[in-house]
């Protein structure tokens, strides 16, 4: 190839096409379906609605709502990897051949963990932050609105170029956090390694600014009135979280780029010659990936928090233990990161102390579990749909903490890390802390969102399937571990293994169908919106000041800025029969403008991804300089809000009032 | 569904459950927890006193979970419904106590057992035998360099008679475990890492790569032979006598990038192997010509 055509196509070639049926049938199936919603929309001449109404929203229950539909996306395109991956050690026993060759397997895995965490996770925490952290202390949205928008078109960004490596290219095949020297250019040197690289930076940066925000947000917004102790838990849960963000994040972007420049530049930082160190980059990447773990899980305990006094009709318990909790565990989440690699070899000292500090964040974790259980006690419990994720959660991510716990001993380490053990202890505290929490969050605060409950009885559903499910996905793994199975095994020998992989098989299928439980439940709330309809604002008798404003919340969150004067002031105010505004309490207030800057930095973001992973030099430096164009335009901008009149205000609260 | 109904189907799947379990794990073959060597014995005994220091906690949480559910539903309309109830420092002092407590023993168990355990540790008994593992890109190579042989993907060791194993690797990180004898640790290029096992009965054990190093990782099992003494030098008696030599040339063709199951025995023309491949991996690869040159792949 002459130079020129290197120059304008740098490594791109028809060989990084996808080859195998599976990955031809989802490479066309994609962009195909894109297609069609793209067609559905012109159909329905909606792109001017969906422009103005999300694209360009700068509105965090918007922005939110975008979140947690990309994440829900992201979870059947990361459930289908799980059920693939069991389908294959269902069968892939001795000589038989399971339907995917090692490689494949190995980036559907990665593939998996990728999704999972980046995209899905994190997906639902923003998503379930950005729909309640302003209404929860009585602000009007986020501290900073446009960087709210455009956190979350990095993070879109990223999950797009993530799933075009199924289109073209293939995914890295050495694991979710991808340690060197299997993903260093000298054991990897196709582009998937640097999709999984320039995807989640793209999305970790967003994530970054977004805890910025949130923190910024919590500090500077709450309503008046509303001291550090009176927030709810579930804000104290964000405040921690922000923080962990903004330390851990940091480490984690630092860690990709060295390994990109080792990749692209031909660096040595994590090389394991010439001076450079894998170890190095085991310990930075967990540096981070240990606190995103409470990143994720913290939230989740919030959501618990609000969720368990609400439906217990009953004040939280020991709400200063619960915050001391949570600032324990954010002080020790960042002295435990070398739990994740006991087996180094770092020597029995360093071992000794990760070992422990490990052991000790499981107090103030079981600390709150007691209190959760102590709120019940004595309360008034309504076994709705958010109380039996609950109960779900407790089951679950109790087993894990133990094994957990099992695992923080360096001398037990050694016998079951990286094994199925492993594997089964961290879905178990995954799934059961994150993702029923932020079920149990989605269905509590839908109402408040969109206008209408969603129906009890197939969350119900939901949740008793997931449980059982998880029961039969993962408990054969616990043992499979023990008896000598790793991780990312494509295959096996010993035939005594098969009947437990089935058995997990089937528990994926089960879950399988909790999710499509959840699917119907959201598809049949639409449905049945009317009959489901939140007349009050209040469906369930709420404590906090997001239940004070009318449902759907409108954009501007509050008509009138509350005063607060104590912890779940809502609950009181309504005891107070204090709930109503006078005329003269509206004042006029002004709110932020729809802003395209979030997508188009998106975009430019996008692109400079895709220029360095398949080297076109030439899109790289033009895609990073409109991202910086674009931001520093925005600086300049001082026409970016408009204001709502005092009496538009009060007739509109009135309206939606009404009931 | 009525409550009566509920109860039983939620039962009845329980039981059905706990049954497919049972059923799952009848005459199954667990080696961490039978196993056959003394580190693996140690750890099967913390496995079981953290287990059970856990269940102090666990049966509290299921106890209560079940009985605030049971007691304090709405439609009970509990008696003692106290909505304001939010604090008492006497039940908080319990579960702070308590689970300190646990982790205060648990963290004594965790510093002594790190030191006792310690993979690097040698095991008392008589003078360890040092076995030299490379892990390559798909197969294990151990190296006897006191006694002149090598052996590929199966590692006969005495029983009764402590092993020092030093490994390094001319693959991504890659770790070996066997499960039956207790413990694992990563390899890693151009660096040494060490683990020390010692078997207690004979038999033939697994030994399991745990860490992803490329496509043919799951296939990359290697078997300790637990053998006695007299079998064991009689192996390497034999060994020595026959012709299959490993040298660096013999070597440089074992490290092609290949899935290799088969076992196979090497008398050992050159002592040094191990020191060259540790050694040439930590300065610049002259492994690395035999993959990809990384200057290579940049057009």
């Amino acid at each position: 190839m002459s130079d020129f055509v290197t120059f304008l196509i740098g490594r791109m070639s028809f060989e990084y096409l996808p080859t195998d049926p599976a990955t031809i049938g989802a490479a066309i199936g994609m962009p195909l379906g894109v297609l069609a919603v793209a067609a559905l929309i012109t159909y329905f001449k909606k792109w001017k609605w969906l422009w103005q109404q999300w694209v360009t929203t700068v509105d965090a229950k918007k922005i939110g709502t975008m979140y947690i539909v990309v994440a829900i996306l992201m979870l059947l395109r990361g459930g289908a990897d799980a059920l693939m991956l069991r389908l294959q050690t269902a069968v892939a026993v001795g000589d038989a051949k399971g339907p995917f060759d090692a490689d494949m397997f190995q980036q559907v895995v990665t593939a998996h963990g990728t999704l999972m965490i980046f995209f899905v996770a994190m997906g639902l925490v923003f998503g379930i932050i950005n729909w309640v952290l302003p209404l929860l202390i009585g602000a009007r949205d986020m501290a900073f609105p446009v960087l709210n928008s455009i956190s979350f078109w990095l993070f879109a960004s990223g999950m797009i170029l993530n799933n075009f490596a199924l289109v073209f290219g293939g995914f890295s095949n050495g694991g979710w956090l991808g340690y060197p020297p299997l993903t260093g250019l000298e054991y990897n040197p196709g582009p998937g390694v640097d999709y999984w690289i320039w995807s989640l930076q793209i999305a970790g940066i967003g994530s970054l600014l977004s805890g910025v925000n949130f923190f910024t947000t919590i500090i500077k917004n709450r309503a008046p009135g509303m001291t550090l102790m009176k927030m709810p838990i579930f804000t104290w849960s964000v405040l921690v979280t922000s923080v962990l963000i903004m330390l851990a994040f940091p480490i984690l972007t630092v860690t990709l780029a060295l390994l990109g420049f080792d990749r692209t530049l031909g660096t040595h930082f994590f090389t394991s010659d010439s001076g450079g160190n894998p170890m190095l980059y085991i310990n930075l990447i967990w540096a981070w990936g240990h606190p995103e773990v409470y990143i994720l899980v913290l939230p989740a305990f919030g959501v618990f928090s609000e969720v368990v006094a609400t439906y217990s009709k009953k004040k939280l318990f020991g709400y200063k233990s619960m915050v001391i909790a949570l600032l324990a565990i954010m002080f020790f989440s960042f002295i435990v990161w070398q739990h994740h690699f006991f087996t180094m070899g770092a020597g029995a000292n360093v071992n000794a102390f990760f070992g422990i500090m490990t052991a000790v964040i499981a107090i103030p974790t079981g600390v709150k579990i007691f209190n959760w259980l102590f709120t019940m006690y004595r309360g008034s419990i309504h076994f709705t749909a958010p109380m039996f994720w609950f109960l779900a959660f407790v089951v679950t991510f109790t087993i894990g903490g133990v094994t957990g716990v099992l695992m923080a001993v360096p001398a037990l380490d050694f016998q079951v890390h990286n094994t199925l053990f492993l594997v089964a202890h961290f879905h178990n505290v995954i799934i059961g802390g994150v993702v029923f929490g932020l079920f149990a969050g989605i269905t509590h605060w839908f109402p408040k969102i969109f206008g209408f409950k969603l129906h009890d009885g197939l969350g119900k559903l939901s949740a008793i399937l997931w449980q059982v499910g998880f029961i039969l996905a993962f408990i054969p793994l616990y043992i499979l571990g023990l008896m000598g199975a790793v991780r990312r095994l494509d295959s096996y020998d010993d035939p005594t293994w098969q009947p437990l992989f089935i058995v997990s098989g089937i528990g994926v299928v089960v879950i399988a169908l909790g999710m499509a439980a959840l699917i119907m439940q959201i598809g049949y709330s639409i449905w049945k919106r009317n009959e489901l309809k939140d007349e009050t604002g209040d469906p369930w008798d709420g404590r906090t000041l997001e239940w004070s404003v009318p449902s759907p919340a409108p954009h501007y969150n509050f008509a009138v800025t509350p005063t607060v004067t104590e912890r779940d002031d809502w609950w009181y105010r309504k005891q107070r029969n204090d709930t109503a505004y006078l005329k003269s309490d509206y004042v006029d207030i002004w709110l932020p403008k729809n802003s395209a800057v979030g997508l188009l930095v998106g975009v430019g973001a996008g692109m400079a991804g895709f220029a360095i992973i398949w080297h076109l030099w030439w899109l790289l430096v033009p895609a990073l300089l409109f991202v910086v164009l674009v931001i520093i335009r925005q600086t300049m901008n001082d026409d970016d809000d408009a204001r709502v009149s005092a009496t538009e205000l009060f007739h509109e609260d009135n309206l939606g009032r009404r009931a | 569904m009525s409550r009566g109904l509920r109860l039983a189907v939620a039962l009845l799947l329980a039981f059905v459950i706990l049954g497919l379990f049972a059923w799952l794990f009848q005459g199954k073959h667990i080696d961490v927890l039978s196993p056959a060597g003394v580190v693996a014995d140690e750890q099967r005994k913390i496995l079981l006193f953290a287990l059970i220091l856990s269940t102090l906690v666990v049966i509290p949480v299921f106890g209560i979970l079940t009985f605030v559910s049971l007691k304090y539903r709405a439609s009970k309309r509990p008696i003692d419904y106290s909505p304001e109830w939010g604090e008492s420092k006497r039940l908080e002092l319990i579960w702070w106590g308590v689970p300190i407590a646990i982790i205060a023993v648990l963290g004594t168990v965790i510093y002594n057992t790190s030191h006792s355990l310690d993979p690097y540790k040698k095991i008392a008994g008589d003078t360890a035998i040092e076995v030299q593992v490379i892990g390559l890109q798909w197969k294990w190579l151990f190296i006897y360099p006191d006694y002149g042989v090598a052996s590929l993907n199966r590692m006969p060791i005495p029983v009764d008679t402590p092993i020092r194993l030093v490994l390094t690797t001319e693959a991504p990180m890659s770790a070996l475990w066997y499960p039956a004898l207790g413990s694992q640790i990563y390899a890693m290029n151009g660096m040494e890492s060490q683990l020390n096992v010692k078997a207690t009965k004979l038999g033939q054990y697994k030994g399991y790569n745990t860490n992803i190093n490329g496509e043919g990782y799951a296939k990359m099992i290697a078997t300790a032979d637990a053998i006695s003494m007299n079998d064991f030098l009689k192996w390497t008696s034999n060994t020595k006598t026959e012709n299959n030599l490993l040298d660096m040339l013999v070597y440089e063709e074992i490290a092609e990038p290949e899935i290799v199951r088969d076992f196979k025995s090497y008398r050992l023309d050159d002592t040094s192997i191990y020191d060259t491949v540790l050694m040439r991996n930590m300065t610049h690869g002259a492994g690395a010509s035999m993959h990809h040159s990384p200057g290579a792949t940049h057009e």
